[in-house]
This record gives C-alpha cells, sequence and structure tokens, in this order.
C-alpha cells in the first residue's frame, strides 16, 4: 500500500498518481491521509484499484468513478461520487446532499445518513444508506436502485422514472408520481443481495419499495398541477 | 364599406394572433411548445452600424491586404487551448434534438472550416466525435449520457447553466422524438416526454460552480479549456461569477437563441437580447482585467457577416451559431412544402422542430425524412455559408481598417436608434449621444 499524504502533497499530485496507475502495475492500493475536507479527491479514476481516504473529504470526492473502489474513513461534502460509471464508493460517516448524483452504475455504500437529494437523476447506479435520508431523495431518477435502511425525509422519488427505491423505516412524504409498490419475491431477493453486497445487516422483509406511478410520462391536462 | 356600415376594428390589445392563441389554450389545455427563437422584434445588430474608415482613418485592400480570422480559446488555465480559424463557432444541439445526418453535416462543415461544434443533452454520439475535429463537451443540469470517457475524448468541456431561449429553464424532448436510441443514450423509456433538469443536480451558486470546475480539470488533468454558458438575463453579474469560479470562456446566449422545444411563454418573456447582453458582458470582463483574457462567445440570432464583426467589434472573441446553422442545412426552404402543411407549418414560418417531424430531414429521427438530408451536401452548405460570413466579416474589418477581425472595436460601431444605443452603449449615429451615459462611464 503506498501513502499519499495530503499535508506533503498537493490535490493535482495525489489524483494524477491515482489516476496514472496502470493495470497490472505491481502497486494497486493507496492510503490517502489528512485530506482536511478537500475537494474533488479521487476522482476520474479509470483502473479497479483500491483507495483508503482516512478522514473527512469535500465535495465530489470519487467523482465519476470507473471500476476503482474508493473508501472514506469520514464523511464526505456535497456530490459524492458524483455520475459514478462502476466500482465501489463507500463511507464511514455521513454524507451531504446530492451523494451519488446522476451516477451511471457501481454502489454507493453511506454508512451514515446522506442528506437531501441523494440519488438525485440517477441512471443506473445502486446506493445503500445505512442511516437515514433528507428530503427529495431519488429526486428525477431514472433508473438503477436507492435503498434506505432509516427513514426518508419529505418529497421521496418526486417526478422519479424507472428507478426503484426500498425504505426500512418512516417516509416523511413521497414526491409527484411516486406511489408504493408491492414487494414482489424478486424484489425480495434482489434488496437481499444489495444489501449483502453492501454489508448491512438488514432484513429485505422489513424494507418497502416506491416507484413511480408513470402518470406524468406524457402532458395530461388532468396532472397539469403536478408539472 | 359598400353597405355603408364602418369597418370593423380589431382590438390593439386582442389582436388576431392572441385571440387565436387564446382559442388554442382553451381548446387543448396545455401552454404552446415549439422550437426555433423568439419571433417578437427585439433590438438587434440590425440596429448598429460600422464606420467606415476614410480620412480620419485609412482601409485595408479588400482583396490583397490581410485580414486574419484565427482565435485562441481557453487560454487562462487549460493546457491545451483551442485554436480555430475563424471566429464563428457552432453551438450545442443535441443528438435527439437533431437526427444523426444534421450532427454529421455540422461536424464535417466546422471541420473542413476549421472551427468547433458542440455536443447538446443526450451525450456525444459515435458520429460526430468522428466528423468534428474540435468538440466541446457540454455537461448540462440533466446530465443524459455524461460519461467521462467522452470528457477525456472532447476537446474543451462546456458546462451549460442556461440557454438564451429559457434562462432558468430546462430543456424538453417531446415523446414523439424518443426513439431507441435516443432513450438509451438518456437512461429513459421510450416515447415519454423528457423534461430535463433547470439546475445542475449537484451544485448551486458561484461557489459550488467553481468546485464543480476543478472536478472537471481533475478529471481531465487540466487540459481542456472549460467554458460556462449563460442564458442572457443578469449578465453583467453572471459573467462576472463565471469567471470567479475559474471558466476559461463563457459562452453568452441572447434571447433569440434557439430551442429544439420550449414553451413559447419563455421563449419570448424571458431574458435579454443579444445585444445589451454582450455590452453587459464585456463591462464586467473589463472590471475584472479579463476581456480577452477569459474569452467571450456570443450567440442568439447571429446570421451574417455584418452580425460577427458587430458583436467582436462590441468585445466578443467570437460567436456561435445554432438556428443559422440549421437554415444553411435547408431548415425552412420552400421544398415538401405538403409536410410542413401537415404539421401545421408553412415553408419560411416553421417553428415546429418539436413535433419531430422536420420535414427537411434535419430536426427529426425518421429515417425517411432523415434520408432528405445528405450529410455530404449540408456539410458543402454550411461550409459555403460559413465562408460567406467569414469574408464578410473581413470585408468589414478591411473597411474599418483592421488587420485582424478581433481589431474591430465599439469604436467602429454606431447605433440607429435610440434603444441600441443605450442598450449597447454607442452613439446615436451622427451623434455623440450615449442615452445614460457615455462610453466608458460605467
Ligand atoms: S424546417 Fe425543420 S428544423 Fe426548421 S423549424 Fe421546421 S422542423 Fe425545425
Amino acid at each position: 500500500m503506498i501513502d499519499l499524504d495530503l499535508s506533503q502533497l498537493n490535490l493535482r499530485s495525489v489524483n494524477e498518481r491515482l489516476q496514472a496507475t496502470l493495470p497490472g502495475a505491481n502497486e494497486q492500493s493507496y492510503r490517502v491521509l489528512h485530506p482536511n475536507g478537500c475537494h474533488a479527491l479521487a476522482v476520474g479514476l479509470t483502473q479497479p484499484i483500491e483507495v483508503k481516504v482516512e478522514g473527512h473529504v469535500g465535495f465530489y470526492c470519487a467523482g465519476m468513478n470507473q471500476a476503482a473502489s474508493v473508501e472514506v474513513a469520514g464523511h464526505a461534502g456535497p456530490g459524492l461520487a458524483e455520475n459514478m460509471m462502476s466500482g465501489e464508493v463507500r463511507i464511514s460517516g455521513n454524507a451531504s446532499q446530492s451523494a451519488g448524483a446522476s451516477g451511471h452504475g457501481g454502489l454507493l455504500v453511506v454508512e451514515g445518513d446522506a442528506a437531501s437529494r441523494c440519488g438525485i437523476s440517477m441512471k443506473g447506479i445502486d446506493i445503500v444508506v445505512g442511516g437515514s435520508i433528507g428530503h427529495f431523495g431519488a429526486f428525477m431518477a431514472q433508473s438503477g436502485r436507492l435503498v434506505v435502511c432509516g427513514d426518508a425525509g419529505a418529497g421521496l422519488g418526486d417526478s422519479i422514472y424507472e428507478a426503484t427505491v426500498f425504505v426500512r423505516g418512516e417516509v416523511e412524504g413521497l414526491g409527484a408520481d411516486c406511489v408504493e409498490k408491492e414487494m414482489t419475491p424478486d424484489h425480495l431477493k434482489a434488496l437481499a443481495a444489495l444489501l449483502g453486497q453492501a454489508g448491512m445487516d438488514a432484513k429485505a422483509a422489513s424494507f418497502r419499495r416506491y416507484g413511480s406511478a408513470r402518470k406524468l410520462y406524457n402532458f395530461d391536462i388532468d396532472h397539469a398541477g403536478a408539472y | 364599406m359598400s353597405d355603408g356600415r364602418p369597418t370593423p376594428r380589431p382590438s390593439a390589445t386582442f389582436p388576431p394572433a392572441v385571440l387565436d392563441e387564446i382559442h388554442r389554450a382553451a381548446d387543448q389545455g396545455i401552454y404552446e411548445i415549439r422550437g426555433f427563437g423568439a419571433k417578437r422584434r427585439v433590438p438587434s445588430f440590425d440596429d448598429l452600424i460600422l464606420l467606415g474608415a476614410s480620412v480620419s482613418r485609412y482601409p485595408l485592400e479588400g482583396y490583397r491586404e490581410r485580414c486574419d480570422t484565427d482565435v485562441t480559446l481557453g487560454t487562462r488555465y487549460a493546457k491545451r487551448p483551442i485554436s480555430l480559424k475563424i471566429p464563428i463557432t457552432i453551438a450545442g444541439m443535441s443528438f435527439g434534438a437533431l437526427g444523426a445526418h444534421a450532427k454529421e453535416a455540422i461536424g464535417r462543415a466546422a471541420t473542413l472550416m476549421g472551427t468547433s461544434t458542440t455536443t447538446g443533452d443526450g451525450g456525444m454520439t459515435p458520429e460526430e466525435r468522428e466528423s468534428s475535429e474540435t468538440l466541446v463537451y457540454q455537461v448540462l443540469p440533466s446530465r443524459y449520457g455524461l460519461n467521462p470517457d467522452d470528457l477525456r475524448r472532447a476537446d474543451a468541456i462546456e458546462v451549460v447553466i442556461g440557454q438564451g431561449a429559457k434562462p432558468g429553464g430546462g430543456g424538453m424532448l417531446l415523446g414523439q422524438k424518443i426513439t431507441e436510441r435516443v432513450a438509451e443514450m438518456r437512461d429513459l423509456p421510450v416515447g415519454i416526454d423528457q423534461r430535463s433538469a433547470c439546475r445542475h443536480p449537484d451544485w448551486t451558486g458561484p461557489d459550488d460552480l467553481a468546485i464543480k470546475i476543478l472536478e472537471l480539470r481533475e478529471i481531465t488533468d487540466w487540459e481542456k479549456p472549460i467554458y460556462a454558458k449563460v442564458g442572457a438575463s443578469r449578465t453583467r453579474y453572471d459573467v462576472a461569477l463565471a469567471v470567479k469560479a475559474g471558466a476559461d470562456v463563457v459562452v453568452l446566449d441572447g434571447m433569440q437563441g434557439g430551442t429544439a422545444a420550449t414553451q413559447d411563454v419563455f421563449i419570448e418573456h424571458v431574458g435579454i437580447p443579444t445585444l445589451p447582453a454582450i455590452r453587459q458582458a464585456v463591462e464586467a470582463l473589463m472590471e475584472l482585467d479579463m476581456h480577452r483574457k477569459v474569452q467571450l462567445i456570443v450567440s442568439g440570432g447571429i446570421r451574417s457577416g455584418a452580425d460577427v464583426a458587430k458583436a467582436l467589434a462590441l468585445g466578443a472573441d467570437a460567436v456561435s451559431i445554432g438556428s443559422a446553422a440549421m437554415v444553411a442545412l435547408g431548415c425552412n426552404q420552400n421544398v415538401h412544402a405538403e409536410d410542413y402543411h401537415a404539421i401545421g407549418a408553412e415553408p419560411g414560418a416553421c417553428h415546429h422542430c418539436h413535433t419531430g417531424r422536420c420535414p427537411v430531414g434535419i430536426t427529426t429521427q425518421i429515417p425517411e425524412l432523415e434520408a432528405r438530408l445528405d450529410p455530404e451536401q449540408g456539410a458543402r452548405r454550411l461550409r459555403n455559408y460559413l465562408n460567406v460570413m467569414t469574408m464578410e466579416v473581413q470585408t468589414l474589418a478591411r473597411a474599418c481598417g483592421k488587420s485582424h477581425v478581433l481589431n474591430l472595436e465599439p469604436e467602429d460601431l454606431a447605433a440607429m436608434t435610440v434603444e441600441a444605443a443605450a442598450m449597447a452603449k454607442v452613439p446615436l449615429a451622427g451623434t455623440d449621444w450615449i442615452p445614460g451615459g457615455f462610453g466608458g462611464d460605467y
């Protein structure tokens, strides 16, 4: 494991080092020390390397990640793993707003809570939150799965498309066009597998499922108020 | 009247077009959604004239003396700024709004002329990357199809904050245009009305934008120029804040800028025209001592070399065309009249891009219609048009005694109307009068 210390190195050189790791290189694991809330850390990674960040990170940590596994021992600022394509991002603490925004693939695990707009515009990513999420979770979510082991704030799934949301705790309120849906055996099975992958000790049967009523997909005068 | 009755008097408040619109709204219960830009008359470049040289200044020989047109964009932070042969670029238009033939024709023409073209909502298609030597990749609020590989493949990145046709509004692509390929690129079901977001999902405000730009630079090794595109509204502040946020280039789109589908009420009533917006943008850049250091690209109603010359004289570094490029490809041409009629349009008065049934094969995904636009022929037409515009702007610049089109200056302009004089802050022709203060008195 190679240590990259942000109290000695600047952001560019740390990111450059992480981005430049070639497939098959001897060293594929890194530890990033003293992040001190720095922004845009470990962004744009393209190889299946392991990055462990010891401390809190600012905006956009692991943004647009492809294939890498990034673990943060701390809290994260807004836009954690935004537009992630693949790989895995995991934080032990809480995530600020827009965690996993527009993510296309991969797995994002927030062990603590996530703030508002978690999973906004998600496009295929799986997001598992150990705690609760703030308002407007999965806002305009297009595809992928958002799993919340705690509670969800108001406006959950507002204007949701084909994404699926699972919540174990209380839902303060559903947003426009989001409805509770039946939990079929297939859903239970897939959710159990996802919880297992995320390392969450929670029973799939204790969750409820939410998705789109598909009433806003094409303009309808009777729903004009919801536009 | 022959029967002795008085002529019926139409109302100025309720002229026929207003009556028609109220009837339509009452029938259909939905606002009008349409393509193209603002149709109302607004103060524009037509209200300015250039002051050719005479005794006080001497002109350059029209065909003999050099008048360069090259421009470099992204010199502030990017390791690889973009060099263009002409100061006329092609604005962002999505695959989805446009068909693949149109995108390809535009890419080829831009490449032939040594200029750039731009992706749109929905991401980058392999065809457009292939056909465009210099391709600007848009990062839009919807993030449809946004992919870090494409980000790295691009020559520049444009963070789209707003569009002149709808500052403050998101995109729209109606279900009839959402074919399987378009749907797949956007991760959405086929045939649904796509209402793109108007705000980015992971940042709000200038401080966040600065961090977003940092992230994009970190992902692309600080190589690519980062543009920030704003719709013209509170231009002075928006431009200043884009500069503060670290943009290399500001793209400013005035209210005449086109759209593939937006509410008519938005197109006609939100935002300010290109003319005052340019002047405000240049003032903001000068105030920050960033004029020419952060380049300014202006779009919205640019149609001719005269418009380009006037935009450059007001302080822009380059212009961008969208609607005019489509017209060069054949938009609104008087052919296939029956197909225009079928979508409720007329050749010459069509704004029906939103229907997806473009009679000339530009804004359509229907193969039979698309076949009407041959990419090679389209590219030739657009190249010709870009060439003409370039020659026109050179002619005008030479007449003003300039050996480079970027040497045109506000001093070379006068206004034909009081409004234009006030908005552009150039004197009313034949006077020294600039309503609201003299040039430089900001
Ligand atoms: S001719 Fe085609 S591109 Fe032009 S306005 Fe009509 S539909 Fe749009």
